[in-house]
């Protein structure tokens, strides 16, 4: 039995418009200290971790705006899925250039695959958004695909 | 400072490991603004989402891989690509630890391959990945 159908599939190479967001040495302290870094350059803020990007670009919605597992509703990247708990998949990522405080990056997403698969507990639905990170003129920060799971 | 010259295929980085608790997760979710439930609300976790405790984040494996390779690398050399695939779920509560292995050595590139592994407590790896580092050349 298929859980994905043509309808699903149609919306594989949705984009979305792009995303701003400034880095601060504030945003990276914490980040270093939740993370468990040990480098001084990442504890002191004047570099990212490769990783901060991760949450540099997620919504902040009000309470109200929630979901009732807490996420934020979907961004409209992903059609609406038979399958609702999302779990993280993992990474593939290329970096191109540090961060450091004062960038002001873009992040523009565009969603690359979406696949079943049958999981031990039953199916599982794997999306797959490449997500392209540049600087405002143009230069290249990361890019990858990061897989989300919905069971 | 780490040279490729010293750097041997099948050589272990330092590993490390983490316990990580309410409060560090706490912490994690906060810096990356994530309010997902299944972070920090064990009775939806365990009653509606069907885990048997709270769930430590996927990407926060995938960063204690990406420390094993910046501290072991020095800042002289690049990270240049990364990733991890989240296999399993882990729980707080757990002990994890964070692996690697030089996987290969390209002496004209100044390219090095690592392999990553967290592995759980019966020794499982629960988040494999890979990571390409580019060390400087070295001059005679």
């Amino acid at each position: 039995m298929s859980l994905l159908t043509a309808e699903h599939k149609a919306v594989i190479g949705r984009t979305l418009p792009a995303v701003r967001a400034e880095v601060t040495r504030r945003e990276i302290r914490k980040y270093a200290a939740a993370t468990g870094q040990r480098l001084d350059r990442y504890l002191a803020g004047d570099e990212a971790p490769p990783l901060f990007l991760f949450g540099l670009f997620f919504p902040v919605l009000p309470r109200e705006e929630l979901l009732e597992d807490g996420r934020p509703p979907d961004t409209g990247l992903l059609p609406p899925l038979p399958l609702k708990r999302v779990m993280a998949g993992g990474t593939e990522a290329e970096y191109h250039r540090r961060i450091v405080p004062g960038d002001v990056l873009l992040l523009h997403q565009t969603l690359v695959d979406l696949y079943e698969k049958a999981g031990s507990q039953g199916p599982l639905i794997f999306a797959v958004v490449e997500n392209r990170v540049e600087t405002e003129a143009g230069e290249p920060v990361m890019t990858e695909r990061l897989t989300r799971i919905v069971r | 400072m780490l040279k490729l010259s010293a750097i041997r295929v099948g050589e272990h980085l330092p590993e490390r490991s983490h316990q990580p608790d309410t409060v560090q997760l706490f912490m994690y979710n906060a810096a990356i603004w994530n309010p997902h439930r299944i972070h920090y609300d064990l009775p939806y976790t365990t009653e509606v989402e069907g885990h048997p405790g709270i769930v430590i984040d996927g990407p926060l494996q995938g960063d204690w891989l990406s420390q094993v390779v910046l501290e072991w690398m020095g800042d002289n050399a690049e990270l240049v690509r990364f990733g991890y695939s989240n296999r399993r779920a882990s729980y707080l509560g757990e002990t994890l630890r964070a692996t690697g292995r030089v996987a290969a050595v390209d002496h004209a590139t100044g390219m090095v391959r690592v392999e990553l592994e967290v592995l759980n407590e019966n020794n499982e790896c629960i988040t494999p990945g890979e990571a390409v580092v580019r060390f400087p050349q070295e001059t005679a």
